[in-house]
């Protein structure tokens, strides 16, 4: 597909996305950063589908503050629609503006001035999708927990990410002039239509493997020595193997490591464990699954 | 020239990948054309120097969903091999003694190699080791269909879960302080970080892991054994032949009544989002959503505040309409795999409608909504059903007939003009009578109902099935995996 668009690649190679990522301060597994790469290059959207607190949205947030783009960010749920991820027409304002026109005394022939009065852009209140299209600067685009939306949220998505163009009926049409960097993101509660995952790149996040985890530790919580980031990455392993209602995340783990710190203990003993279990599982059947397979 | 003709060496670049692909699809995981133009763009980009970043790459263009992963995974390493031939500095592979002796000896010594690799968690030895083991133990002596290597056979020679013992004794002497050990308590998990001297502190009640890590690196292990095994077998086969027959299906593919309990989890991250899904079929088809049009007549109502003048613009409300659902479900141990499916999509679903009301029956039918809404998610609830529901009067066989006449006697109330009814089973009814006059009860009073049947379509009707006569009342679908599930929702019209 020929693209007129000014193209410029965030990214020279692999190890440059690892090194921008890592100065943004998010440490990205090999995997995620060659899919970026390969989003960057191939001019793709990127899905990325994980469980809950894995740095799905923080790998935008990385991503914008690598390369020096602009965050833009829509945020779905149930019922999100094209007045909330579009644009829409400030209707009060309208409605103020042909209310002052009347008190002024115009009347008849000059609807057609009114019209067009009524109808531009400051009147048009953008929302995120057509803010990045607009948009003249680089831009990255998320689209966050894009499975609580509904179908015909995806069904609008489609023609935009195709395109990378809006039409609005009363403007005419508007073209991006240079290509968004798009991540989207999904905890899977719902299926995405095939048409939607056709056209992007996936990504699966899962937990970070060990030694990756310990990194993350060391970097958010500089203090604790790297044995207990050890034992803190082991323990939280652990838990996600037991089939837990809702197993720690990254960030739970950072959580207890500073939870250990700031208790100042010389180790991680049971009676530690046992009574901040809370900081890693929110569910008390999960607790007391825990502390039942773990012996406390 | 087919590529199951071709040895795998000779086969360029393009077949390979496009062979991946088709061997993908043949597993269920769909990816087509454009998604293969993807995946050669991927391969122009990333180009061939780093093998584990092309795997990812690929695996971006060509699945879509995580759970095609593990599939994905051994088809890659079928079609784009690590390396050819044996992978020891040595030409040829040693032929495997007969004498059981031997043979232990073999193994005794690969198993000590294993100990040392464990304890030091040096992952590029275990892989080493995995071919060597292949290499020494694994050749057969009549090829077979698959070829002439077995990780089978060699893993039952080679029996690694006997190192997890002394990989274990191994570590804690280390931990002690004992000269002769290598890197600290940390199993087969942190790899290049272990060289700190000294024992440790603040490991002591990490090292209650240490065993369950030992496991999960001899689980790994001997995956790594199996893949190494279906290449040597590609090679010498061609990659078609082993991709269709020595690769495990992905979970979706599983047949309900054989799911395992460690399929059962798996099973339940694929059905939540199916539920989902049909709930939102199943919907009336809601109104063409809203774009904050204006709702005139609201809006001329509150001008009559503001004197005729109108300020404040009233926007169209959309309410989202959630349907009823009643689930009737055969809880006879005639399909006990699928009774166990039948709780998941039970809690499921649960979640996702307005009012959901769950039936259990074998030859009469009781209400489980309670216990299963309370219940937590993933539990075993069989044994609960056995003690609180009566759902068998008099014999313990399955008769739908009375099940049906009971339904419609006692709880036909809980069917109303917007509820959809799912019926789950296998329609097997003991020659008795199958009452279809009840069904049709049901179904007239019922917006929409369908039957899902585990049991396959050319299957209905044998024996005491008595699915034809009732797939003339109602839909009845085959169901027997989560793909066929995913087909039902898809298909489903109101």
């Amino acid at each position: 597909m020929t693209d007129n668009r000014r193209v410029t690649d965030r990214f020279t190679s692999v190890d440059d996305v690892c090194r921008g990522l890592a100065e943004a301060g998010y440490l990205a597994s090999d995997a995620i950063a060659t899919t970026t790469f390969l989003a960057d290059r191939l001019g793709k959207p990127l899905l990325v589908e994980g469980p809950a607190g894995v740095g799905k949205t923080e790998l935008a947030k990385a991503v914008a503050r690598a390369t020096g783009a602009r965050l833009i960010r829509l945020q779905c749920y149930e019922g999100v629609d094209e007045a909330r991820a579009l644009y829409e027409w400030n209707h009060a304002k309208q409605l103020l503006r042909i209310t002052a026109s009347k008190g002024a005394g115009d009347h008849g022939g000059e609807w057609d001035a009114l019209r067009d009065n009524i109808f531009t852009e400051e009147f048009l209140l953008a929302r995120p999708l057509l803010e990045a299209v607009r948009s003249p600067e680089p831009v990255v685009l998320l689209v966050d927990e894009l499975d609580k939306a509904d179908v015909e949220i995806e069904g609008l998505l489609l023609e935009i990410l195709s395109d990378f163009q809006v039409t609005v009926p009363e403007l005419g049409t508007i073209a991006a002039t240079q290509r968004p960097f798009v991540v989207l993101t999904s905890n899977a509660t719902r299926e995405l239509s095939e048409a939607l995952r056709r056209r992007c790149l996936f990504l699966h996040i899962d937990y970070p493997s060990p030694e990756l985890e310990q990194q993350i530790v060391a970097q958010h919580v500089p203090g604790l020595s790297a044995a207990h980031a050890e034992s803190v990455v082991r323990l939280v392993g652990r838990l996600r193997e037991l089939r837990l209602r809702k197993s720690p995340s990254v960030a739970e783990t950072v959580d207890w490591a500073r939870t250990l710190l700031a208790l100042g203990s010389a180790e991680m003993s049971e009676a530690v464990v046992r009574d901040n279990l809370g900081v890693l599982l929110k569910h008390q059947d999960d607790i007391v699954r825990a502390t039942k397979a773990l012996d406390l | 020239m087919s590529i199951a003709a071709q040895t795998l060496p000779t086969v360029g670049l393009e077949p390979r990948l496009v062979g991946l692909t088709n061997a993908l699809r043949r597993h269920g995981v769909v990816a087509g054309t454009s998604d293969v133009i993807d995946a050669a763009a991927v391969i122009t980009t990333l180009g061939m120097e780093d093998r584990e970043r092309l795997r990812e790459g690929l695996a971006a263009a060509l699945t879509r969903r995580g759970g095609q992963r593990q599939v994905y995974d051994d088809l890659f390493d079928i079609w784009f091999p690590a390396a050819l031939g044996s992978r020891s500095a040595l030409d040829d592979d040693p032929d495997l003694p007969d004498d059981p002796a031997e043979r232990r000896a073999i193994a005794a010594r690969l198993r000590a190699d294993l100990v040392e690799a464990l304890a030091a968690g040096d992952q590029r030895a275990l892989d080493e080791l995995a071919a060597r083991v292949v290499s020494e133990l694994g050749r057969l002596g009549n090829d077979s269909t698959t070829g002439s290597w077995s990780s089978a056979q060699a893993l039952d020679i080679l029996q690694p879960q006997l190192a997890i013992t002394a990989a274990l004794a191994r570590l804690q002497d280390a931990a002690d302080g004992i000269p002769g050990g290598s890197g600290d308590g940390s199993g087969g998990s942190a790899g290049a970080g272990s060289g700190t001297g000294g024992p440790p502190s603040g490991q002591g009640f990490a090292d209650r892991f240490t065993r369950d890590e030992l496991r999960a690196a001899v689980a790994a292990f001997r995956r790594r054994v199996e893949v190494e095994t279906r290449r040597r077998n590609a090679e010498a086969r061609g990659p078609e032949r082993i991709s269709r027959y020595a690769v495990r299906p992905p979970v979706e593919q599983t047949p309900f009544l054989l799911a395992g309990a460690t399929e059962v989890e798996e099973l339940r991250r694929t059905i939540a989002p199916l539920a989902k899904k049909l709930a939102s079929r199943m919907a009336a088809r809601r109104r063409r959503a809203q774009r904050g049009e204006i709702d005139i007549r609201k809006t001329l109502r509150r001008s009559m505040s503001t004197g005729g003048v109108p300020m404040r613009p009233a926007l169209k409300s959309r309410s989202p309409h959630r349907p009823d659902l009643v689930l009737l479900c055969d809880m006879s141990s005639s399909v006990a795999g699928f009774s166990r499916f039948t709780i998941l999509l039970m809690q499921a679903l649960a979640g996702q409608f307005r009012r959901v009301r769950i039936f259990g029956f074998v030859n009469i039918c009781d209400e489980l909504t309670e216990v299963v809404l309370h219940a937590p998610p993933g539990a075993d609830l069989t044994p609960v059903f056995r003690d609180t529901a009566r759902m068998t009067r008099w014999h313990r066989n399955s008769d739908y007939g009375s099940t049906l006449a009971h339904f419609v006697e006692h709880h036909l109330d809980a069917i109303g003009n917007r509820t959809s009814v799912l019926i789950l089973g296998d329609a097997r009814t003991n020659n008795t009578d199958p009452r279809a006059d009840a069904l049709e009860e049901i179904v007239a009073r019922a917006k929409h109902v369908d039957w899902l049947n585990p049991e396959a379509p050319s299957q209905w009707g044998t024996g005491d099935s008595v699915a034809p006569l009732y797939a003339r009342h109602v839909d009845m679908h085959e169901c027997a995996n989560a793909v066929q599930l995913r087909q039902f929702i898809d298909r489903l019209t109101l």
